[in-house]
C-alpha cells in the first residue's frame, strides 16, 4: 500500500507540471496586460512610463522565460509577488482563505444537516405530497439567483426589519468587543451569507440522496431485514442509511478543492473578502502571479483530493485493492 | 381519474409555492418608513465622533507615488500633501509649500516651503523629502506611473532646508500643477525597495489624517492628526469600508452602516425620496471632472469629411441622452474641460438637435439614399459603421443604443458591439481597429491635454487615438504648455475648446454630475467648484449627535 501511495504521488509530479504549463499558456493568452488597468486611458501615464513598468514586470522576455522563471520560484515554494500591489501572493492567500474556509464548511454542515433528511424522507415516502413538495422546495433553491435573494434578504432582514447586519464580516467596533462579543458578532454577520450559499445547493446533495436511498431500499437484504421482523427505523436508519451514504462521502471527498474556491456574485454581495473576489479582481487585473497560485493550489487540492479518494475506497470497500 | 387529482395536487402546491415566493417579494419591496425622532439643530463646531465612507474598490498601494487607483487616491489624499493644492475655486494654492515664484522665462519655479510641518512620526519636513520624492519619481526601478511631467525637470536643487529651486529646460506650465504630487518621507524610505517596502501598507505623511490601520478588502482606518499644520480636523475617525457591491452599499446606507457614499442617478432620482431619507441624508450634486464622448477613427474615409462628422452633432439629441441614461443628472458637453474650470469656453453653444441639417450635410457630403432602402449610401456603398465599448459601464452601452436609433433617422446604420476592457484596449484602441468608439475621460484640474489632441500622439498605446492631427491645434498646445500666466492660457485653451467644437474630432455628449450623500448629522459641508471634499477637516458633528464616541 505505502508503495501505492508513493508511486502515485511521484506520478502527481509530471501531471501538475502539465497543468501548470497549459494554465500560463492559456492565461497569458488572454488579451491585456497587467498594466492596463493601473496606467490605461489615464492621460497622465506616458507610454514610456507604461513601457517601463512592463519592464520591471518581466513581461518583456519570451513566454517561455517567463514561465522557467515562474517555476523556478515555485520548486522554492515561493509564488512570487501580485503585479498590483507588490504583496507576496502567499501573504494575499493566507489572509483570504480563513474566511472562505470557515464560511464553506459552515454552509457544508448546513447542506448536509437539512438535504440529508430531506433526501431520505423523500426516498421512504416516495411520490407522496412531502416528496414532491420538497421536490419544489429544494429546486427553487436551485433556480434563485444568488444575488436576488441576497439582496431581497438584505433589505427584508437588514433594513426593514433592521435584526441582521447587510454586509461585511464584523461591526464597527469589533476591537473593543470580548471574545464572546466577537464570536457572536461574527456568527450575526454570518448568517446571511452561509444561508444564502446553502440554499442553493440543497437540490444537488438531497436528490443525490434520494436516489441513493431509494435503490438501497429496493435491495434484497432490506426485504429480507423487513421480513426478519426489524423495526422501521432499524431497518432505514441502520441498514439502508450507511449503504446509501457511501457515494456522498464521496462526492464531499471529492469538493475538499472546492471548499478553497470562493463564490464572486454572494462575496461581492456580502463584501466578504474571500477567495472568490481575489481571483476575479486578479483576472480583471491580468495579474499573472496571483491567479497562477489560486490555480496551482487548486491543482494540488484536486489531485491530493482525487488520491485521497481513491485509498478511502479500499479501506471502505475490501473488494478494491492497490498493488 | 387519479392521476388527474394527483397533477392537480401538483399544480396546487406550485401555485401556492409561487404565491407565498412573491409575497414575499411584494413584501420586501415596500418603501422603508422608519421613522427616527432625532434631534438634527447644529450647536456649533465640536472635536470627535468618525465617518464611514463606503468604496466599491479596495486601495492596493499607500506609496502615494505609485498608486494609480481611486481608492488609493482616495486615503492617500488624507494622509500626505503636495507642494500645492486646488482649492474650492480649483485654483492652485500653497499646501506643503507656502508660496512659490515662477521665473520670468518659466524655467525656473523656486518653491518656499512650510516651516514646522511635521511628518507623522515626529520628523519634521524639510526640502530633503521634495527632492527624494523627486528621485524617486524619476527612478528607474520605481513602478510610477507619473514619471512623465517629472522627466521635464532638468535639474532641482536644494537651496536651503526650506526652499527647492526647480529648472525645466523648456517652459512647462503643467509642470506647476504637477507638483500637487504627494511627498514621501526621506528618512523613512531611503534605503527601502519600493516594491517590497512595508510603508506601502503603513505609510506616513504629513497630512491631517494619521494612517492607523488596513484590514484587506474589508476597512481602512485613520485617525485624525491633532498636529495638522492646518489645524486639528473635527472629525476624529475615518472608516474606509470597502462595500463591492452599489446595492448592497446603499442598503448599508440606509441601516447607517455608512455616512457618505456616491449615489448612482437611479438612487438619486427614484430611491431617496422618503421623508425619512431626507431627514437623515443630505444629498449633493456637482459636475464631475469628466466627460463622455463619440471618438470617430479619422483614418476611417467615413469620418474623414468634417461635414459627416457635424452632421452626426446634428443628429444626436444630447439632452435626450442625459435624460435616457442619467435620468437627467448631467449637462450637455462642448469641449474637453472640466464643465467648472476657467479654460472651459462657456461661449461655445452646444448645437440643437436637427435631423433635417444633418442630413442636408450628409447629401453635401456625397451620401445620399440613391436606392431608396432607407439606408445612406454613396458610391454603391451603405453608411454603416460598428461603434464599440467597455463592457461593465452600462451607462456607455445605453449611449450606444440611443445613438444607433437617433442615426437611423437619418439613414446610417450603426451596429454596436461590446468588449472586456483588457481586450478593447489591447486589440482596439491600441491597434486602431474600430471605427468609432464610446469612451469617458476622466479630467485632471489643470486644462493641458496635449496627449489626447496633438498631433505627435498617434503612436500605438498613446491616447490620441482617433488620430487627430491638425497644425493649428497643435501650435495652441504647445503655446499653452508655454504660458503660465491664466488670463492668456485661458484664452488660448477657450481657443482650442471652440477650434475642436466646430472640427467634431469627438462628438461631446454629457458631463455626468457627482452625486454624494452625506449623513444629515455632518456640518459645515459647503459644495463649491471643486466639489464637497476640499474642506473635509472643517466637516464637524455637533456634540449632541455624535454616535461613534469610543
Amino acid at each position: 500500500m505505502i508503495n501505492y501511495i508513493f508511486k502515485r504521488l511521484i506520478g502527481l509530479v509530471p501531471t501538475l507540471l502539465g497543468i501548470t504549463i497549459i494554465t500560463f499558456t492559456v492565461i497569458h493568452l488572454a488579451p491585456g496586460k497587467p498594466t492596463d488597468l493601473q496606467t490605461q486611458l489615464n492621460p497622465k501615464v506616458s507610454l514610456q512610463a507604461r513601457e517601463r513598468m512592463e519592464k520591471l514586470y518581466g513581461l518583456d522576455k519570451p513566454l517561455h522565460i517567463q514561465y522557467i522563471n515562474w517555476i523556478k520560484k515555485l520548486i522554492k515554494f515561493d509564488f512570487g509577488r501580485s503585479f498590483i500591489d507588490d504583496r507576496k501572493v502567499s501573504t494575499k492567500i493566507k489572509e483570504r482563505i480563513p474566511i472562505t474556509l470557515g464560511i464553506n464548511i459552515l454552509s457544508m454542515l448546513l447542506i448536509l444537516g437539512i438535504a440529508v433528511p430531506i433526501g431520505v424522507a423523500s426516498a421512504i415516502k416516495e411520490g407522496s405530497l412531502f416528496d414532491r413538495s420538497a421536490t419544489v422546495f429544494v429546486f427553487i433553491g436551485f433556480a434563485t439567483p444568488t444575488f436576488w435573494l441576497a439582496l431581497l434578504l438584505m433589505s427584508y432582514f437588514g433594513v426593514r426589519l433592521g435584526w441582521l447586519p447587510i454586509s461585511g464580516i464584523r461591526s464597527l467596533e469589533f476591537e473593543y468587543f470580548s471574545l464572546l462579543q466577537k464570536i457572536l458578532d461574527i456568527s450575526w454577520h454570518l448568517i446571511l451569507p452561509v444561508f444564502v450559499s446553502s440554499f442553493g445547493a440543497l437540490a444537488g446533495i438531497s436528490r443525490y440522496m434520494r436516489t441513493n436511498m431509494i435503490s438501497v431500499l429496493g435491495k434484497d437484504y432490506i426485504r429480507t431485514a423487513k421480513a426478519k421482523g426489524l423495526t422501521e427505523t432499524q431497518v432505514y436508519y441502520k441498514h439502508a442509511l450507511k449503504n446509501a451514504m457511501l457515494p456522498i462521502i464521496t462526492i464531499l471527498g471529492l469538493s475538499i478543492p472546492g471548499l478553497i474556491g470562493g463564490s464572486v456574485i454572494f462575496e461581492t454581495i456580502f463584501a466578504i473578502p474571500g477567495m472568490g473576489r481575489l481571483f476575479f479582481t486578479s483576472v480583471m487585473a491580468r495579474d499573472y502571479p496571483v491567479i497562477m497560485g489560486i490555480l496551482t493550489i487548486g491543482a494540488v487540492l484536486t489531485l491530493v483530493g482525487n488520491l485521497l479518494a481513491d485509498i478511502a475506497y479500499s479501506y471502505i470497500d475490501p473488494r478494491i485493492r492497490y498493488k | 381519474m387519479h392521476t388527474k387529482a394527483k397533477a392537480y395536487k401538483q399544480i396546487s402546491i406550485l401555485t401556492s409555492l409561487v404565491l407565498i415566493l412573491t409575497g414575499f417579494v411584494l413584501f420586501t419591496g415596500c418603501e422603508n418608513k422608519k421613522t427616527v425622532s432625532l434631534e438634527y439643530s447644529d450647536t456649533g463646531p465640536a472635536y470627535g465622533d468618525a465617518i464611514v465612507t463606503g468604496s466599491i474598490g479596495d486601495a492596493t498601494t499607500l506609496i502615494p507615488i505609485v498608486a494609480s487607483d481611486s481608492a488609493s487616491h482616495d486615503i492617500c489624499s488624507l494622509v500626505f500633501n503636495g507642494l500645492l493644492k486646488y482649492d474650492k475655486d480649483i485654483k492652485l494654492v500653497g499646501d506643503l509649500a507656502k508660496n512659490w515664484k515662477v521665473s520670468e522665462d518659466g524655467l525656473v519655479i523656486t518653491f518656499y516651503l512650510r516651516k514646522g510641518v511635521k511628518w507623522h512620526d515626529g520628523h519634521p519636513f524639510t526640502a530633503r523629502d521634495v527632492e527624494f520624492t523627486y528621485e524617486k519619481l524619476i527612478d528607474a526601478n520605481v513602478k510610477t506611473p507619473y514619471s512623465g511631467d517629472f522627466k521635464k525637470v532638468e535639474s532641482l536643487e536644494v537651496v536651503d532646508d526650506y526652499t527647492v529651486r526647480v529648472a525645466y529646460s523648456q517652459a512647462f506650465s503643467p509642470g506647476l500643477a504637477s507638483w500637487g504630487m504627494w511627498i514621501i518621507p526621506k528618512h523613512l524610505l531611503e534605503n527601502e525597495d519600493f516594491t517590497k517596502t512595508d510603508f506601502s501598507r503603513n505609510p506616513i505623511g504629513t497630512g491631517p489624517y494619521i494612517f492607523k490601520r488596513w484590514k484587506t478588502a474589508e476597512r481602512i482606518d485613520l485617525i485624525a492628526n491633532t498636529d495638522y499644520y492646518e489645524g486639528r480636523p473635527f472629525i476624529d475617525r475615518y472608516i474606509y469600508r470597502i462595500i463591492p457591491d452599489q446595492d448592497a452599499m446603499f442598503l448599508e446606507l440606509q441601516t447607517k452602516g455608512i455616512d457618505f457614499m456616491g449615489l448612482s442617478p437611479l438612487q438619486y432620482k427614484r430611491q431617496t425620496h422618503t421623508e425619512w431619507f431626507r431627514k437623515n441624508f443630505k444629498k449633493y450634486k456637482y459636475p464631475s471632472f469628466g466627460y463622455t464622448y463619440m471618438g470617430y477613427n479619422l483614418k476611417n474615409s467615413k469620418f474623414s469629411d468634417k461635414r459627416v462628422r457635424q452632421a452626426i452633432n446634428f443628429a444626436l439629441d444630447k439632452q435626450e441622452i442625459i435624460d435616457g441614461v442619467l435620468l437627467g443628472l448631467g449637462r450637455v458637453c462642448t469641449g474637453p474641460y472640466p464643465a467648472e474650470s476657467w479654460a472651459y469656453n462657456k461661449g461655445v453653444k452646444p448645437t440643437p438637435y436637427n435631423p433635417k441639417k444633418a442630413k442636408v450635410l450628409l447629401s453635401e457630403a456625397g451620401w445620399c439614399d440613391t436606392d431608396k432602402d432607407g439606408w445612406l449610401d454613396k458610391n454603391g456603398k451603405r453608411f454603416e459603421f460598428t461603434l464599440i465599448t467597455n463592457q461593465g459601464n452600462q451607462q456607455r452601452a445605453l449611449v450606444a443604443q440611443i445613438i444607433q436609433r437617433r442615426l437611423k433617422e437619418v439613414g446610417i446604420k450603426v451596429k454596436i458591439k461590446i468588449l472586456e476592457w483588457s481586450t478593447f484596449l489591447t486589440e482596439f484602441i491600441n491597434k486602431r481597429k474600430f471605427e468609432a468608439v464610446i469612451l469617458g475621460w476622466g479630467l485632471g484640474r489643470d486644462p493641458d491635454n496635449y496627449d489626447i489632441w496633438h498631433s505627435s500622439k498617434t503612436k500605438e498605446g498613446e491616447f490620441n487615438f482617433i488620430s487627430f492631427k491638425n497644425k493649428e491645434i497643435d501650435r495652441l498646445l504647445d503655446e499653452g504648455r508655454r504660458t503660465f500666466n491664466q488670463d492668456k492660457r485661458k484664452e488660448i485653451y477657450n481657443r482650442i475648446h471652440k477650434f475642436l467644437y466646430d472640427e467634431q474630432p469627438y462628438c461631446f455628449l454629457y458631463v455626468p454630475e457627482a452625486l454624494p450623500v452625506v449623513n444629515t448629522r455632518f456640518k459645515g459641508i459647503k459644495p463649491k467648484a471643486l466639489g464637497i471634499g476640499y474642506n473635509f477637516i472643517k466637516w464637524y458633528v455637533p456634540r449632541k449627535q455624535q454616535r461613534y464616541t469610543r
